[in-house]
């Protein structure tokens, strides 16, 4: 199984997300943003957290217009997968992989912290090693969190089960308390809270470890 | 030629920092402010020199990379 994740400058999590795809089996190769094509053969892009372009104009809007992201959207509009997390999921916001827009958390503070998750939906390559309702902890940290989508879209997220993670106790004034989404083929998931932060004993938690195997088993099995 | 693009959230989408500006206003006893709205502003020094090429060029910019428009409204002055 063949991961790429693309480090754009500012990314943070870029080497957080490798060591969680690695102990969960994958092979990673790491992508600069400068690229224009993806390395052939992956069956997965990671888009990692960070402050990518020093989160300048808007969080993920640089990045989303540089040369791998037109790689990175193929990729998805080909049936890939993609995982973004945090920076990586407002990314995936600006490219319109996945619909919505992430905002200034509403109560304009930078948030560092961890917290409890709902997993709403386990029929996606990422969530089936968890059950329907199951609470898990990863890491928050960001400042703009703040999931917002217009009401038409909402509801289509929540009717088609697109909503992957639900905060337990809203941090940052997401919209349905929507802290991921699934993409419509469920292939593309972005996310706030950090699951590679939750990969390891040293972490203080392991609540993404089942993230990591799920999605790398998915692929092993292919 | 000149352009100014102001880039604002949409009417309707929640404002928290254009909210804090006005709870900051109200305790420096500027009552009467009924709203604040923040946004950002961004000026564009063009080679164009046709007015009406450079507001559609710009018109481009703005919804491919200076505007997002799920959640922001963009105006285009050519100065």
């Amino acid at each position: 199984m063949q991961v790429g994740i693309v480090v754009f400058p500012g990314s943070n999590c870029d080497r957080d997300l490798e060591v969680a795809f690695r102990a969960a089996g994958a092979n990673v190769t790491m992508i600069w943003h400068k690229e224009t094509s993806l390395p052939k053969g992956l069956d997965m892009i990671g888009v990692p957290g960070g402050f990518s372009f020093g989160d300048y104009l808007r969080c993920g809007a640089i990045a989303a217009q540089s040369p791998i992201c037109r790689a990175v959207v193929d990729h998805a509009r080909a049936g890939g997968y993609v995982l973004g997390v945090c920076n990586g999921f407002q990314i995936l916001t600006e490219t319109g992989l996945l619909p919505g827009a992430l905002l200034r958390n509403a109560n304009l503070k930078y948030i560092c912290k961890t917290i409890p998750l709902t997993v709403e939906n386990t029929d996606s390559a990422y969530t089936s090693g968890y059950s329907q309702g199951e609470q898990v902890m990863f890491p928050i940290a960001h400042h703009d969190g703040n999931y917002t989508a217009d009401a038409d879209t909402v509801a289509r997220l929540e009717g088609d089960g697109r909503v992957a993670f639900r905060y337990a106790d809203n941090p940052n004034g997401s919209t349905a308390d929507i802290a991921g989404i699934f993409s419509q083929n469920r292939r593309v998931l972005g996310m706030m809270p950090h699951p590679e932060r939750a990969a390891d004993a040293k972490h203080g938690g392991t609540d993404g470890q089942a993230l990591f195997r799920a999605v790398v088993g998915a692929m092993q099995q292919a | 030629m000149k352009a100014r693009v102001t880039v604002m959230l949409k009417n309707g989408v929640l404002d928290p920092q254009g909210e804090a500006v006005h709870h900051a206003l109200d305790a420096l006893g500027f009552d009467g402010v009924n709203g604040v709205r923040q946004g950002k502003v961004i000026m564009l020094d063009l080679a164009e020199t046709d007015a009406a090429a450079a507001e559609k060029t710009v018109g481009e910019m703005c919804e491919k990379l200076l505007a997002n428009t799920v959640i922001e409204s963009y105006s285009i002055e050519i100065l």
